[in-house]
């Protein structure tokens, strides 16, 4: 069954050119599918669009059957930067999607310990975000985009700010992590390896006004490790996908 | 460790400085250099301190009860102000320009007229101290609402935050540090607002007794209530520093 689907989304910010042409795309249950395109060709655009902050002049977004479009408020999303509020502790900002649904603060602390553990943040509970280094500010925000709960996630470039070594390391603690998490998740970058390394599919964004042209099924089991990136497989994808962006 | 000392240095100079310059008074004074009736020493405005010291501490809770309701006042309705021009744009848009017209007028222009109205109590002292924290209160605190991000909004949106709870968890806690910087500010022309109304008239007060040894031409008391005004500004700025402090843990990493 499929979990959320975009049908014939278009959308523009001034009203006159669309940034986004008729993008249709479903996203089965606890897939990851990556989108994938250069910067500015509108990625984010479709996020705002499919998250609900901005209605589409075309096209649906369904949930789970139900028809969200221009709904907030439905999906987790994780915009393009952290995004952690500056004056609540780590504790605090991941449960704040619960707090917000009106769970009482201690009882919402309570429910984001065992995350916090599993995502590696034990122990910065009662810190704030600008004493966590980069990564962990990264995994907080994860974290809260889980904790959020939604049946679906989006998550903008998750990792792309971050060093290689880090990212590197993000990606060998999110293959672990993702098959526990089970969520349904589209993912935005502009890496090609982050794509194929992580994905169930990839859908290249091109074009002016952008469209999905394209779409590349990685044939690889989960869980994966970061070994595959050394396989000749990895390479045939790679070059695959070079060749039509 | 160097950082410590650097700490211990900027603290020591200015505290040295002070010290130079009462020890250059003292000897302008003592020396007879300024004649000492107008300008009486260091020690003699101290000895003054300690014998009016009954005198002026009765005063000064007068003074202090007016700058504390006027600053409890002025901050609530700045506050509702700032949050009701925040919710609805078009209330913002109406009134903006005139917080910012009625801030240019001076407060010393208004006291006499207060005085007229509203008599020789307490009213006419709070309501000129409202009338100076209300403006800076407002305007830090709409300025800190408005200086959110963006996508902090969006972000909370997409969690199904409604105006309300952007409001809350967002834009208040933005707008703390705006709101204490003006309050720092707002605390010092309270008391010296408080002061000044009370020049112009009232039974009781630090600026009502500066009225009375103007008229006796003591020196040495006058400096002592002077000292005292700045000495209670001052006080009342370390503690709004405090409160701060307390408020906004966040600020302290
Ligand atoms: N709020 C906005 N108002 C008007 N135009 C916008 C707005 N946000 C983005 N755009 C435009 O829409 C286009 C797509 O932007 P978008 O942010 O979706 O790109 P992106 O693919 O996410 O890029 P990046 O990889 O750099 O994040 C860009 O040309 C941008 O200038
Ligand atoms: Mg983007």
């Amino acid at each position: 069954m499929n979990e959320l689907e975009i049908k014939n989304v278009c959308f523009s910010y001034t009203g006159e050119e669309y940034v986004i042409n008729n993008i249709n795309l479903s996203l089965g249950e606890g897939e990851l599918v990556s989108i994938l395109g250069v910067s500015g060709c509108g990625k984010s655009t479709l996020f705002n669009v499919v998250s609900g902050l901005r209605k589409p002049q075309k096209g649906k977004i369904i949930l789970d059957g139900e028809d969200i479009t221009g709904k907030s408020g439905k999906i987790s999303y994780m915009l393009q930067k952290d995004l952690l509020l500056p004056y609540r502790t780590i504790e605090d900002n991941v449960a704040l999607p619960l707090i917000l649904s009106g769970t009482k603060k201690k009882k919402a602390r309570l429910a984001v310990q065992d995350g916090m553990k599993k995502f590696g943040l034990d122990g910065t509970q009662k810190k704030y975000p600008c004493e966590l280094s980069g990564g962990m500010r990264q995994r907080a925000a994860l974290l809260r985009t889980y904790m959020f709960s939604g049946k679906a996630a989006l998550l903008d470039e998750p990792f792309s700010a971050l060093d290689t070594l880090t990212k590197s390391e993000m990606h060998s603690w999110y293959l672990g992590v993702m098959d526990e998490i089970k969520l349904s998740t589209l993912f935005i970058t502009h890496d090609i390896d982050e794509a194929i390394l992580l994905s169930d599919r990839i859908c290249l964004m091109t074009g002016k006004p952008a469209t999905l042209s394209e779409e590349i099924v990685i044939n690889e089991p989960r869980p994966r490790s970061r070994d595959f990136t050394l396989t000749p497989e990895f390479l045939a994808y790679k070059k695959q996908i070079l060749s039509k962006l | 460790m160097k950082r410590k000392l650097q700490s211990t240095t900027s603290k020591l100079l200015p505290a040295a400085a002070i010290l130079a310059l009462l020890a250059i008074w003292e000897l302008v004074s003592d020396t007879g250099l300024v004649p000492k009736y107008m300008l009486p020493s260091p020690v003699d405005v101290c000895s003054a301190f300690v014998k009016d010291f009954p005198l002026l501490w009765e005063n000064s809770w007068v003074t202090l009860a007016e700058t504390f309701i006027g600053l409890a006042l002025g901050i609530v309705i700045g506050f509702l102000m700032a949050m009701i021009m925040d919710f609805f744009t078009p209330v913002k848009k109406a009134l903006y320009p005139i917080v910012v017209i009625t801030q240019t007028i001076p407060a010393v222009a208004i006291a006499p007229l207060l005085v007229l109205w509203f008599g020789y109590e307490m009213v006419p002292k709070v309501i000129l101290v409202v009338f100076i924290v209300f403006f800076p209160i407002t305007v830090s605190l709409l300025d800190g609402f408005e200086s959110t991000d963006k996508d902090t909004i969006n972000l909370m949106r997409s969690m199904g935050a409604g105006k309300i709870q952007i409001f809350r968890y967002v834009k208040f806690p933005a707008a703390l540090g705006n709101f204490f910087s003006s309050l720092k500010i707002a605390v010092s022309y309270a008391v010296v607002g408080a002061v000044i109304s009370e020049w112009l008239g009232g039974f009781m007060g630090l600026g009502v007794y500066m009225t009375r040894v103007k008229k006796s031409y003591a020196f040495d008391r006058m400096f002592a209530v002077i000292f005292l005004i700045s000495g209670l500004s001052l006080l009342l700025m370390l503690a709004v520093k405090l409160i701060q402090k307390r408020c906004m843990p966040w600020e302290n990493r």
